[in-house]
């Protein structure tokens, strides 16, 4: 057992990232679920700020997803590919009953991801491990992805107050 | 998952093993940490009402302890299995060792949402060979 916050070598920051890129493919391949699973009378009440933000978190998402790899490729490591996790995604998905469901997934989303992105810093931070990757571009990357996560929780608790 | 939680959650599985109240040198070995350290922290857990301590017997989770201890486990064994199911990895165990102390509940749960854990989780956690008896090396999803 490992006792107190710290990435200590690069299989355990390898793990880490992997983590985070399923992270995102979790993100990526529900808000595309919600899309396609909303019951037709609720499909037409999903506005279309809404669909905007479903579509750009999956965008979002999958850029993430791209910068994660290009620090795990530095690792000299592979990633779970989008498909798959969309399969895994597919097998125990069970959909929002309505549109505030839609966005209370989302905001759970986009809260985990920033937490896991604040915990992973605080590791680095806490370590004093030299890593195969640069750590001053690890810290940047993960510190400007979990900035975007935090906005992403915005935006959506902003289109929720103003649909209360 | 914080210290405490890791704890908490040691105890409960050193309580399993011993049938009874967990012993400081039981609990030292599982958290690889010194016996003053134990104490130090067992002290803390039982000034917040988690744990009671009796002097030569050792420690035991209260009710609030023991749900406590429950959540922390279920969220190691859903490391274990994303681990095992998800990424492949054969050395889950000690991978999951290393990486629950950085790896929160709420991050536990997204992992959950994809998946295959059985009902009863984590009553069929192996508290002697750390890990769920229904979850083999290279169980894996696909």
């Amino acid at each position: 057992m490992s006792l107190g916050q710290r990435v200590s070598n690069d299989r355990q920051l390898t793990r880490l990232l992997q983590i985070g890129v399923v992270l995102e493919e979790v993100v990526e391949s529900r808000a595309a679920h919600h899309l396609e699973t909303l019951p037709p009378d609720e499909r037409d009440a999903v506005d279309g700020e809404v669909e905007t933000l479903l579509v750009d978190a999956a965008e979002e998402s999958a850029d993430h997803r791209e910068r994660l790899e290009a620090l795990i490729d530095d690792l000299e490591a592979e990633t779970v590919s989008y498909e798959e996790i969309n399969t895994l995604v597919d097998a125990q998905y069970g959909p929002p009953e309505d549109t505030d469901g839609v966005l209370y997934d989302q905001l759970a989303n986009e809260e985990t991801a920033y937490k896991f992105y604040d915990d992973l810093i605080a590791a680095i931070d806490a370590s004093e491990t030299e890593f195969a990757v640069d750590r001053g571009r690890l810290l940047d990357t993960l510190t400007t992805i979990r900035e975007e996560e935090k906005e992403g929780a915005e935006e959506v608790t902003e289109i929720m107050e103003r649909r209360a | 998952m914080n210290t405490a939680d890791q704890y908490l959650k040691a105890i409960y599985l050193a309580q399993r093993i011993e049938e009874g109240p967990a012993s400081t040198g039981t609990l030292a070995d599982l958290l690889e940490v010194s016996p003053a350290s134990v104490n130090e922290m067992v002290g803390k857990l039982e000034d917040r009402e988690l744990v009671e301590h009796e002097k030569y017997k050792g420690a035991t989770l209260t009710d609030e302890g023991l749900e406590r201890a429950h959540n922390a486990l279920q969220t190691y064994c859903i490391i274990e299995r994303f681990l095992t199911n998800v990424l492949e990895v054969d050395e889950f165990r000690e991978e999951a060792r290393a990486l629950e102390s950085v790896i929160d509940d709420t991050v536990a749960e997204r992992l959950d949402t994809i998946i295959d854990r059985p009902a009863q989780c984590p009553d069929c956690f192996d508290a002697e060979q750390d890990h769920c008896e229904l979850l083999e090396s290279g169980d894996h999803a696909k």
